[in-house]
């Protein structure tokens, strides 16, 4: 594990000081940052250098630092999550950049993702549409025993490809429509694998795309960006499967 | 002994929870209407338990500090869930899943409590599946075991390397549904910073929206706190970056007790510590212990050679490698519990034969394994924790050794409660690792979930009609009472307080170095001398805090330094807490090694005699010291013995 130092850095950044205040990028030099440092801890130094000169550090949002709760959600150089495949931002390394390279870092831009601050974005339009319909309507207490589901192994998969998904968002400040197909998708295929999920499947389908475009994200277009970008690579495969079962419920109607 | 009601029910270890339930009070649906209850924190054991509330009918307002519950740091939980199904017929039991955490606990938990969770632990099974929790199936469509650490049977449940992920995305969706039918209001992106006490009881809290920064009041009948452990006083650790302690430190502060800080697990298979500019250690499943040998070299110009690079691991030869654990502890080897191998650890990089620059790793070396069941196996079996080990460190797994090193992980210690899951001060509640309950000493793998959603499903939504039986009769509580005016305007005063001071100094660097006199001194291994000097330095650099801070920005808007820089003050007095508890407690026991309290061979001594006991801190200001409670730990159905891994 050569330990090697980037010397000089530059971060081109978007500040934006509230979510009706006009942003802007501003560059900023980082210097002796290890190549083993993960990006969230340049920024970091960054920001820890900016504290010292008395000016206001990045805003940005992170939490686990491992990859799994979602929360970190930078655009750098123009991919969400940045040059590498599937890791989120935390997971990112500075061995990816190299010396005297300008980084430029961005919220996810979409419509339903309005900033709040700097490079953090509110994602309650997610939490909405999950409120939507995305659980079976089970109360605590009262269920029958786990092994008198049975579900074969490869169904038991395929809906674990799915419910891998960490909301995030990069799907959608990838996609050219802002579309949030594929997070829609991920609940809806989880579900309809699973014989808890098929009673109200068709409900559910309809509900959470109907939140889905009531709040403003764009309709998807088969391009399949959301799934390159997708740190758990979840399968567009699934908005085929959201497709069919959204079809087939309005078909019902 | 005991001057606390931990209010155990009488009768046979195995009908105390089926006892207890028949004679608490139950609300009926038209008085649950009339009660309100605030749920803080929506992890496994918050989002369960506030789903599970609005369920039954009370009114739930919940909050987090993430910007949705599913973030909550139960999602990197890895291995699996603990339950008592016997599904693999192997002789499993709610007996022996309670003796093995009993015993597992280093014999410092409460039986009745441990009892109750393994009768529990089905029916957390059953509940995650029926919302749709994908765990991992056999090809006839049952569900699938492994075996974890300290056990003898097959008993946790997993869906791949993500358990806790999916299980509080079946939490989440609980709660989602409730928030839909309007039952639950939640909060996200809000801080608790004060616990409002009326008249002894508690009755609502302060918080700050962390969008806007303004402060505002919420009144309830009872409070509950599920915010998590206290593991990132330590700076490093796995916890996630926002966890903290502040919400049960300020009820500790309102006169809820704090029980057993010292318990502190340091988990063995973390990736270690690079440089001076890390934020937070990565851990590696303890399943990768199942085929993976700890080794470091036997020579020491060898590690010398590996710490400056001159040689690779490879070019060692086998009679050359001290597998440490194996030749220590021939019976259990590279499985022993989780305190022992990171102690174990330590004890091998102290003597000078740690393996990267900075002295502190061994390796985790898995070319026996592949040599023995193919590379494809070992991919089948850890191939995402291989992917995630080489994003990180840029080595690969399957061609060297992984390096390890022991890092702080969870905290046993928490909110002293009594059986019903009530603190000290009546009317509030601590779930799942904010209290301090059920693992004693060292918690055994896959159990964190288990008690995080028995806490939320099955436990308190009973235990808390108990209270709420007498407060029917209690009007909605209102923001306007003098408690609530003066709970905020101390909150106020704090982050004014913390933003004037206007020193030289970002937060971080108190943290880093909290952190490591905390590790130095209260960390693997701990003796008299060091913890009186822990004390000490961590109340000069309470000083230094208060004299030097710097946070920018400003108090009404967006600031995650100004988040930090409240939470670091309450870190600054739980660390002297975690070092005076540790001093107190002149015994070894589990996670919780005193230098002055070992063997000949060096391994942990247990001291039932003067020990057996929980220890319950009550606060006394700032620079008084706590007083002392105890409760003494009663085994009637497990005999005390000392645990050997020989």
């Amino acid at each position: 594990m050569a330990d090697i130092i980037l010397n000089k850095i530059y971060v081109k950044v978007w500040r934006q000081n509230s979510p009706k205040a006009k942003g802007r990028f501003e560059t900023y030099q980082v210097e002796n940052v290890s190549q083993g440092t993960s990006f969230l801890e340049m920024i970091d130094i960054l920001n820890d250098k900016l504290i010292r000169e008395g000016k206001d550090p990045i805003a940005f949002d992170h939490d686990c630092r491992e990859g799994i709760c979602g929360m970190c959600s930078m655009y750098v150089n123009g991919h969400a999550h940045g040059p590498d495949t599937e890791v989120t931002t935390c997971q990112l390394h500075m061995r990816k950049f190299s010396e005297g390279q300008t980084i430029v870092v961005e919220p996810w831009r979409a419509a339903a993702f309005p900033v709040i601050k700097d490079v953090m974005v509110d994602r309650t339009a997610f939490e909405k549409i999950q409120q939507a319909g995305g659980y079976v309507s089970v109360n605590t207490g009262g269920v029958p025993d786990g092994n008198v589901i049975l579900i074969g192994q490869d169904d038991a998969e395929e809906a674990m490809d799915a419910a891998a998904c960490i909301g995030c968002g990069a799907c959608v400040a990838t996609c050219k429509n802002s579309s949030a197909m594929l997070f829609v998708a991920a609940k809806v295929s989880q579900l309809a694998k699973l014989p808890q999920g098929k009673i109200e499947a068709k409900k559910r389908a309809k509900a959470m795309v109907a939140k889905m475009d009531e709040l403003g994200f764009g309709s998807c277009t088969n391009t399949g960006g959301c799934e390159l970008a997708c740190p758990k690579s979840i399968s567009i495969a699934h908005i085929a499967r959201l497709n069919r079962e959204y079809l087939s419920a309005k078909l019902s109607d | 002994m005991s001057d606390l009601n931990s209010k155990i029910p009488s009768g046979p270890i195995a009908e105390k929870w089926t006892n207890h339930k028949a004679k608490i009070k139950v609300v009926s649906p038209a008085n649950k209407r009339k009660l309100d209850v605030i749920v803080v924190g929506t992890g496994l054991a918050g989002a369960s338990a506030a789903a599970s509330l609005a369920e039954l009918g009370y009114n739930v307002t919940a909050f987090c500090y993430q910007d949705s519950p599913r973030r909550a740091h139960s999602i990197a939980a890895q291995g699996g869930i603990n339950a008592a199904k016997n599904y693999q017929n192997d002789n499993d039991s709610v007996y022996r899943l309670f003796y093995d955490t009993i015993k597992g606990g280093d014999y410092r938990a409460r039986e009745a409590n441990v009892h109750r969770l393994a009768e529990v632990s089905p029916n957390i099974i059953d509940q995650c599946v029926a919302q749709g929790v994908p765990f991992a199936r056999e090809y006839g469509g049952t569900l699938s075991n492994r075996s974890f650490g300290g056990v003898l049977v097959s008993r946790t449940f997993y869906a791949r390397g993500q358990t806790g992920q999916q299980l509080l995305l079946g939490a989440y969706s609980a709660l989602n549904r409730q928030i839909h039918e309007g039952t639950v209001k939640m909060y996200t992106r809000h801080e608790m910073l004060d616990l409002v006490v009326v008249e002894g009881k508690a009755r609502g809290v302060i918080v700050r929206d962390m969008v806007s920064g303004e402060i505002k009041r919420f009144g309830a009948h009872a409070v509950v706190l599920a915010t998590g452990g206290y593991g990132n006083v330590f700076f490093l650790s796995t916890n996630a970056m926002g966890c903290n302690a502040s919400a049960s430190w300020v009820a500790y502060k309102k006169g809820a007790f704090f029980a057993n800080p010292c318990y502190v697990q340091i988990h063995p298979t973390c990736i270690p510590v690079h440089g001076s500019q890390q934020s937070k250690l990565t851990l590696m499943s303890e399943s990768l212990r199942n085929d993976g040998r700890v080794w470091v070299p036997a020579r020491k110009e060898d590690a010398e050679k590996l710490r400056k690079g001159e040689i690779n691991p490879n070019d060692i030869a086998d009679e050359n490698r001290d597998f440490y654990l194996e030749r220590r502890y021939p019976s259990y080897g590279n499985l022993v519990p989780r305190d022992v191998a990171s102690r174990a650890a330590k004890e091998r990089c102290d003597a000078g034969f740690g393996v990267n620059k900075e002295g502190m790793a061994v390796f985790l070396d898995f070319k026996y394994a592949i040599q023995r069941l193919g590379k494809d196996t070992i991919a089948k079996r850890y191939g995402n924790l291989f992917q995630m080990y080489e994003k990180i460190t840029d080595v690969d797994p399957y061609k060297e050794p992984m390096q390890i090193y022991p890092a702080i992980h969870y905290t046993m210690g928490g909110t002293w409660v009594d059986y019903n899951l009530m603190t000290s001060i009546p009317g509030l509640y601590s779930l799942g690792e904010a209290n301090f309950s059920d693992h004693g000493a060292n918690r055994l793998g896959a159990s964190a979930l288990m008690q995080g959603l028995a806490d939320g499903y099955f436990v308190l939504p009973y235990t808390i009609g108990d209270y709420l039986g007498s407060e029917i009769m209690t009007p909605r509580i209102s923001t306007n009472l003098p408690e609530f005016e003066a709970a905020e305007k101390a909150v106020m005063t704090k982050l004014e307080m913390l933003f004037n001071i206007k020193g030289k100094t970002p937060v971080d660097h108190f943290h880093k170095k909290l952190g490591a006199i905390l590790w130095d001194h209260v960390g693997m291994s701990r003796n008299e001398a060091g913890l009186k000097q822990a004390i000490d330095e961590i109340k000069k650099l309470r000083k230094e805090f208060y004299a030097d801070l710097l946070v920018p920005g400003e108090l009404k808007n967006v600031n995650p330094e100004l988040e930090k820089a409240g939470r670091m003050a309450d870190f600054l007095e739980l660390g002297e807490l975690l070092a005076r508890d540790a001093l107190n407690r002149k015994e070894s026991c589990g996670g919780h090694f005193r230098e002055e309290s070992a063997t000949e061979e060096g391994e942990a001594k247990r001291d039932d005699e003067n020990f057996a006991y929980v220890a319950a801190w009550e606060y006394k200001g700032v620079d008084t010291e706590p007083a002392l409670h105890k409760e003494e730990l009663v085994f009637e159905t497990i005999a005390l013995t000392q645990r050997s891994y020989k």
